[in-house]
């Protein structure tokens, strides 16, 4: 119980602590704003990599947690690479 | 490894999560921010997989692998115009992920100990639900999102009258199952119905929400697969994912919230309401009947040479005709001329947040050159020529001064304010709003109708010719 109340506050706080941060987020850079904090949300892999590599008996397991794999490493790296190809284009002439 | 250093380590790559998106907040150190977060996600994964728990690692280097390829030519591939079907297809993605490691768990939990005894057990089940419903609204509400944007289904409102009320049901339907769960975890019946029940939601969701409105579904859908991200980090009991993930949720509300206010719509109304509805509708022909003025691009050409200062105005239609490069090629020659050039961008033009920004930047126009919505609309009066580009309903002088018209308090793009206003459009078609515009009728505006890509490039090959 005490652990579940430490992560309520984490959460709570990242909450506030997000709000700050992303309202100095100028609006030239929402678009990257979103496609980068996408890639972030791709942190799922940490937990799908945990479902995946158990080696439980049950198929069905795996087999969630292989597509979890698929679906969250597809949102990292797609995610992260044209965040970064947008932003090069915002560097460039300045 | 000690649990103990892998959530240190973990909170290291928070931290780098949040100096990433901290970096984002200027054009000059943003590359260097999200490099920073991606530096956080790649330790974050380099732990996970020192886990002592992970025994089986070719699924893994498999999963990772097809998922990277994948990622890394849709990153490289896509178009800059095509950009909010690439982030909705993402957001379905993270979702999905979501939702398929929290099914993985949930089935784990069954096979072994269960959830733990009391409200442990209870509060156990409710996040991995939630995390479900979230996941899979976000799954299936993101592909309808792509599918309208790419255009493979219309991206009119879909739906029937009665629609709502199928939501209401389908979100009662959810919550009851839910609820169900809580009492008998170990059905798992209940469990995929739970699963079918919220798939369904997310489609019917996301089909009556018409074309325009998407900056503000994309923006929800984003905060979205946050907060399934977070909430999958409750039942995983892993901090990395609760506060990545709450970061990522807070990020999606606040654009939701911009994205209304500069609509002047509450959320519900975008999600739920019809455009439209109540106010009296004015008659188009009434508004335009012999009051359009319509020129072609090289008198308009003329009309530049001898404009001191010119604002352009992109919206969806820029876009659609790929016409930015053309667009920068008319800054240029303007510039050339000693014409002062710069850019108004309305927060909802274009698709999803930032839409046009990301299309001008990508034809290399300086950033400092596209001025937001409040910094502009004082300068229209001292514009000598306004261009308006496959924008509508941001300049309908009717949001401003019509107090029936279903647009009014929208906030809009003082164009009208302009000493002159060309407006580059295929037809007298109205905007989503399915309002007349008066600014087409006005005395000093001029009607360019046909391709925006084609038009702009006439108009600088004229201008470019003269004297």
């Amino acid at each position: 119980m005490e652990l579940l109340v430490m992560q309520l506050a984490l959460f709570v706080l990242s909450l506030f602590l997000g709000v700050e941060l992303i309202t100095k987020v100028p609006p030239t850079l929402h678009t990257p704003l979103m496609s980068g904090t996408n890639a972030i949300s791709g942190i799922t892999l940490v937990g799908a990599l945990l479902a995946a590599g158990h080696g439980g008996e049950s198929s069905l397991v795996s087999a969630l947690g292989f597509i979890a794999v698929i679906l969250a490493s597809l949102n990292v790296v797609g995610g992260y690479l044209v965040t970064n190809r947008m932003l090069a284009m915002f560097k460039r002439k300045n | 490894m000690s649990t103990y250093i892998v959530d240190l380590i973990y909170l290291f790559s928070a931290v780098l999560f949040i100096l990433g998106i901290k970096g984002l907040t200027r054009p000059k150190t943003a590359v260097r921010g999200n490099l920073t977060s991606a530096v956080g996600m790649l330790i974050a994964v380099l732990v996970t997989l020192l886990d002592r728990s992970i025994i089986s690692y070719e699924m893994i280097a498999l999963g990772m692998a097809i998922g990277a390829i994948v990622g890394a030519v849709m990153a490289i591939k896509v178009q800059m115009t095509a950009m909010p079907q690439m982030v909705a297809l993402l957001n379905g993605f993270g979702g999905g992920a979501s939702l398929g490691v929290v099914a993985s768990q949930y089935l784990l939990a069954l096979e072994g100990t269960g959830f733990g005894p009391g409200a442990v057990g209870v509060i156990g089940v409710l996040f991995a639900m939630a995390t479900v419903l979230i996941g899979t609204v976000t799954l299936t509400g993101s592909f309808v999102a792509f599918a309208k944007l790419q255009e493979l289904i219309s991206g009119k409102p879909i739906g029937f009258a009665g629609m709502k009320f199928l939501n209401a049901g389908l979100f009662v339907a959810a919550v009851v199952l839910v609820l169900m769960l809580i009492g008998q975890p170990a059905n798992t019946a209940l469990f995929w119905g739970l699963v079918a029940v919220a798939a369904v939601l997310g489609l019917t969701l996301v089909l009556p929400i018409g074309g325009a409105d998407m900056p503000v579904v994309i923006a929800l859908l984003n905060s979205y697969s946050g907060v399934a991200a977070a909430a999958a980090g409750f039942v995983m009991q892993n901090t990395v994912l609760i506060v990545a993930g709450s970061l990522v949720g807070a990020s999606g509300l606040i654009l939701t919230k911009i994205m209304c206010v500069a609509m002047n719509r509450s959320l519900t109304n975008v999600l739920f309401g019809v455009m439209g509805e109540g106010g009296e509708t004015m008659d188009a022909d009434e508004v335009y009947e012999g009051k359009i003025t319509s020129a072609q691009p090289d008198e308009i050409a003329m009309m530049l040479e001898t404009a001191k200062r010119v604002v352009i105005v992109p919206g969806y239609g820029l876009a659609m005709s790929q016409a930015q490069h053309a667009v920068r090629e008319l800054m240029d020659v303007l510039e050339a001329r000693g014409t002062e050039v710069e850019f108004a961008i309305h927060p909802v033009a274009g698709r999803m947040p930032g839409h046009m920004n990301v299309l001008l930047a990508e034809a290399e126009v300086p950033y400092d050159k596209l001025i937001e919505m409040e910094r502009i609309n004082p300068t229209f009066e001292d514009t000598d020529v306004a261009i308006v580009i496959g924008a509508n309903d941001v300049t309908n002088p009717m949001a401003r001064e019509d107090k029936g018209s279903p647009i009014y308090g929208m906030p809009i793009l003082h164009v009208d304010k302009a000493r002159n206003v060309v407006v580059v459009k295929r037809s007298l078609s109205p905007g989503f709003a399915g309002l007349p515009n008066p600014l087409f009728a006005m005395d000093n505006t001029y009607m360019v109708f046909g391709d925006g890509k084609k038009a702009i490039i006439d108009m600088t090959a004229a201008l470019d010719q003269a004297d």
